[in-house]
C-alpha cells in the first residue's frame, strides 16, 4: 500500500517552545486516526501538513510530495475540515461550497455542479440555499465536510469532525466518513480525542504525546492478531490431556488456574477443532473468549509508556 | 430538482490556471458588493464628474454650443495638465469614499468567521489571497479614476489636433501613475485596517481617522511653527504634492507669512518667511513607508491561524 503520509524527523517550534519533536514514520492506512491528549500536537501536525506552520527541521510528504517544496500540489490533493466554526459569511451554503471548489481550481460551472453534489452527499441538499450564518452547529459541521470533499481530494483531513454533534448527527457523520473510506477513492486522516470515533472509522492510529509520536498501530492487524489469542473456561475431563492434544495440533497452550486454558491458535486450526477435541477428552467448554485489546487499552499503554515503543510498529524512528 | 448520485467521487476534469485562481476572490466579492443598492447608487454617482468634465471638453471644441449657451471660451477651464490633475483629485475623493464603503469587511469578515484556514488549505498562497482582496478595490477604483481619466484625455485628443496630443502625451502617464499611487495606498491601508479590526464600523472609522487626524495635526503644526513640514504627516497633503509633481505643477514655495520682531530700540521690524512644501522625495518616502507598514501588518495578520509564542 502506498504511503499517505511520511514524517521525516519533523519538528515544529513556536518561539522557543517545541511542539512537535522529530516525528518520524510512514502512514499508509485507508483511514488514519490521530490521537492524543489535549496539547499533544495533533492540530499542529495537521496545520504543518497543510503548510500553515513551517517545519523547524525535517519535513513530511503527502503522497510523496514534500509539504514545503510542493505545498501547492499537496494542498490540491487535500481537503481539510477545520475544528472550529469556519465559513465565509453572507453567502448561501451552495455558493460557499462553490467558491471553495473554484479556489481549488475547478471551473465555475463544474464547481456549481460539484457543490450541489457535495451538499446532497452530506445531507444538506434541502438547506443548500440558506445563508450559512443561519445554520445550526451540526449543519455547519456538515457544510465544512462538504467544502472539504467538493474538489474530490485524495486525502481528507478531518479535525474533530464530531465536535458538538448530537448522537444522531454524530452517527451520520461517522457513517459518512466510513462510506468515504470504504469507497477507496480518498484516504482519511481523522484527528479526535474521542476514541470511539477513531475506533469506528480508522484502520491505523497514530498517538501523540507532548509532541512525541508514542504509538503507531495498524488496528486491522491488531484485530486480526487478537483473534489468535483464545481463553477457554472448561469443566470436567482431563485438562492436561486436552492441552497436550491442542499442542499436538500446533497451537501453543497453557493451563491457567483450575478451569482455564490460554492458547494461541494456528491459522490452520479452526474453533470447531477445539470443540471436537473437547468432546474426545470429555471436556465441557463453558466459555470461549477472544482476547481483544481495545483502542482504549492501546491508547492508555501508549500514554503510560511515554516515548518508549509500546504498541505495534512504534515510534520516533522506528516505524 | 436534479437527483444526484449519492457517492463520493474525485474530480477528473480540467482545472483552471493556477495563475488566475486568485481572481475567483474578487469575482465573488464584487457580486456581493453590487447587491447593495446604496453602493450601486454611489458607484453611479462617481461618474458624474467625468460626465461634467467631458461636457466641458466638448464645449471647448463646439463653437455653436458655446454660442447657444452664450459662453465665451475663455470663461471655461483650459484643457491642460491642471484640468486633468483636478480630475484626478476629484475622483480621488470619490475613490476614498468608495474604499470606505467596500474595503473594511474584506479581510475582517474572514478573520471573524475563521475563514482563512479554508482559503489557505487550498492551492492559494497568502500573497494570492491578499492580491485577490486587493483586486476588488483596485478594480472598482480603477473604473472611477484612471479609466475615465484616460477616456477623457482621448476624447480631448479626438476633438483637437495631433499637435496638442504630442505636446501633452506625457499626461497619460501622469493620470495613470497618480491614480495608481492613490489606489495602491488606499487599498493597502484599507486591507491592513481590515486585517486588524474585526468590526466593520470601527474599521471604517479607523480608515477615516488615519486620513483626517494626522491631517488636522499637520495643519496645527504648520500654523504653530509657520512651516509646511506638517504636510508630511498628512496623507492628503503628501499625495497631493506627489500628484502636483507628476503633473509638473509642483512648487516648493506655496506662500509666505510676514513676521515682526521688536528690536532693542523698540522698533518693529518686518520680515517674510517663505512657506516651503516638503521636497517631493520626502513625500514619496512617506508614501513608501506607509505602504511598507501596511504590507508588514498584512504579513503578520493574514495567517491561517495565529500562533501564540
Amino acid at each position: 500500500m502506498t504511503n499517505v503520509i511520511e514524517l521525516d524527523q519533523l519538528s515544529v517550534t513556536f518561539g522557543k517552545r517545541p511542539i512537535l519533536k522529530s516525528l518520524d514514520g510512514a502512514l499508509s492506512g485507508r483511514a488514519i486516526g490521530l490521537l492524543g491528549p489535549n496539547g499533544a500536537g495533533k492540530t499542529t501536525l495537521i496545520h504543518t501538513l497543510l503548510g500553515f506552520h513551517p517545519p523547524t527541521s525535517g519535513t513530511a510528504r503527502i503522497f510523496g510530495q514534500d509539504i514545503t517544496h510542493d505545498a501547492k500540489q499537496v494542498r490540491s490533493s487535500v481537503g481539510y475540515m477545520p475544528e472550529n466554526d469556519s465559513f465565509v459569511a453572507k453567502m448561501s451554503c451552495v455558493h460557499f461550497v462553490r467558491l471553495m471548489a473554484e479556489l481549488s481550481g475547478i471551473p465555475s460551472d463544474h464547481a456549481l455542479e460539484r457543490a450541489h453534489q457535495a451538499l446532497f452527499y452530506v445531507g444538506l441538499g434541502e438547506a443548500r440555499y440558506r445563508p450559512i450564518d443561519s445554520y445550526s452547529l451540526g449543519m455547519k459541521q456538515l457544510a465544512k465536510l462538504a467544502q472539504a470533499i467538493v474538489h474530490g481530494p485524495k486525502l481528507i483531513i478531518l479535525d474533530e469532525p464530531t465536535n458538538g454533534l448530537d448522537p444522531p448527527t454524530r452517527s451520520r457523520m461517522i457513517s459518512m466518513i466510513r462510506k468515504i473510506r470504504d469507497g477507496g477513492r480518498a484516504r482519511i486522516l481523522l484527528s479526535s480525542h474521542l476514541l470511539r470515533d477513531v475506533e469506528e472509522c480508522c484502520d491505523e492510529i497514530l498517538v501523540l504525546k507532548d509532541g512525541n509520536l508514542v504509538a503507531n498501530c495498524n488496528l486491522e492487524e491488531e484485530r486480526k492478531a487478537n483473534r489468535k489469542f483464545i481463553e477457554l473456561e472448561t469443566r470436567g475431563g482431563d485438562r492436561a490431556a486436552f492441552a497436550e492434544a491442542i499442542t499436538r495440533m500446533g497451537c501453543e497452550c497453557a493451563l491457567s488456574g483450575e478451569r482455564r486454558l490460554k492458547l494461541i491458535m494456528q491459522e490452520t486450526v479452526e474453533i470447531s477443532d477445539l470443540y471436537r477435541l473437547a468432546l474426545e477428552h470429555g471436556i465441557q467448554i463453558r466459555r470461549l473468549n477472544f482476547k481483544r485489546d481495545s483502542l482504549e487499552d492501546i491508547f492508555l499503554k501508549a500514554m503510560e509508556n511515554g516515548h518508549a515503543p509500546s504498541v505495534g510498529r512504534v515510534n520516533n524512528g522506528g516505524l | 430538482m436534479a437527483v444526484y448520485e449519492n457517492l463520493y467521487g474525485a474530480y477528473e476534469g480540467e482545472l483552471h490556471s493556477p495563475l488566475s485562481r486568485f481572481l475567483v476572490i474578487p469575482r465573488y466579492a464584487l457580486r456581493e458588493v453590487f447587491k447593495s443598492k446604496f453602493f450601486t447608487s454611489f458607484f453611479i454617482l462617481c461618474f458624474i464628474y467625468p460626465l461634467i468634465a467631458s461636457i466641458l471638453v466638448y464645449l471647448h471644441h463646439n463653437a455653436n454650443a458655446l454660442a447657444m449657451l452664450q459662453i465665451n471660451v475663455r470663461e471655461l477651464l483650459p484643457i491642460n495638465a491642471s484640468f486633468f490633475r483636478t480630475f484626478v483629485e476629484v475622483q480621488g475623493y470619490f475613490a476614498f469614499i468608495l474604499t470606505i464603503l467596500v474595503a473594511p469587511p474584506l479581510i475582517s469578515r474572514d478573520l471573524s468567521n475563521n475563514a482563512l484556514p479554508l482559503y489557505l488549505c487550498r492551492p492559494l498562497s497568502r500573497l494570492e489571497y491578499v492580491l485577490g482582496k486587493m483586486a476588488v478595490i483596485v478594480f472598482l477604483l480603477s473604473l472611477i479614476t484612471w479609466v475615465p481619466g484616460l477616456l477623457l484625455f482621448f476624447f480631448q485628443v479626438s476633438l483637437t489636433s495631433l499637435t496638442w496630443f504630442w505636446s501633452n502625451v506625457w499626461i497619460i502617464q501622469s493620470i495613470f501613475l497618480s491614480s495608481m499611487l492613490w489606489i495602491t495606498l488606499l487599498s493597502l491601508l484599507a486591507l491592513a485596517v481590515s486585517a486588524v479590526v474585526k468590526w466593520r464600523v470601527v474599521a471604517s472609522g479607523a480608515l477615516l481617522g488615519i486620513f483626517f487626524v494626522p491631517s488636522a495635526f499637520g495643519e496645527i503644526v504648520n500654523n504653530l511653527f509657520l512651516t509646511r513640514a506638517g504636510h508630511l504627516i498628512s496623507l492628503w497633503a503628501t499625495v497631493n504634492n506627489i500628484w502636483l509633481g507628476l503633473f509638473g505643477l509642483f512648487k516648493r514655495q506655496t506662500g509666505s507669512v510676514r513676521g515682526t520682531v521688536t528690536n532693542p530700540i523698540y522698533e518693529k521690524q518686518f520680515f517674510d518667511i517663505a512657506l516651503l512644501e516638503p521636497p517631493l522625495w520626502a513625500s514619496w518616502l512617506v508614501v513608501a513607508i506607509v505602504c511598507a507598514v501596511c504590507v508588514l501588518v498584512l504579513t503578520r495578520r493574514v495567517r491561517a491561524y495565529e500562533v501564540i509564542r
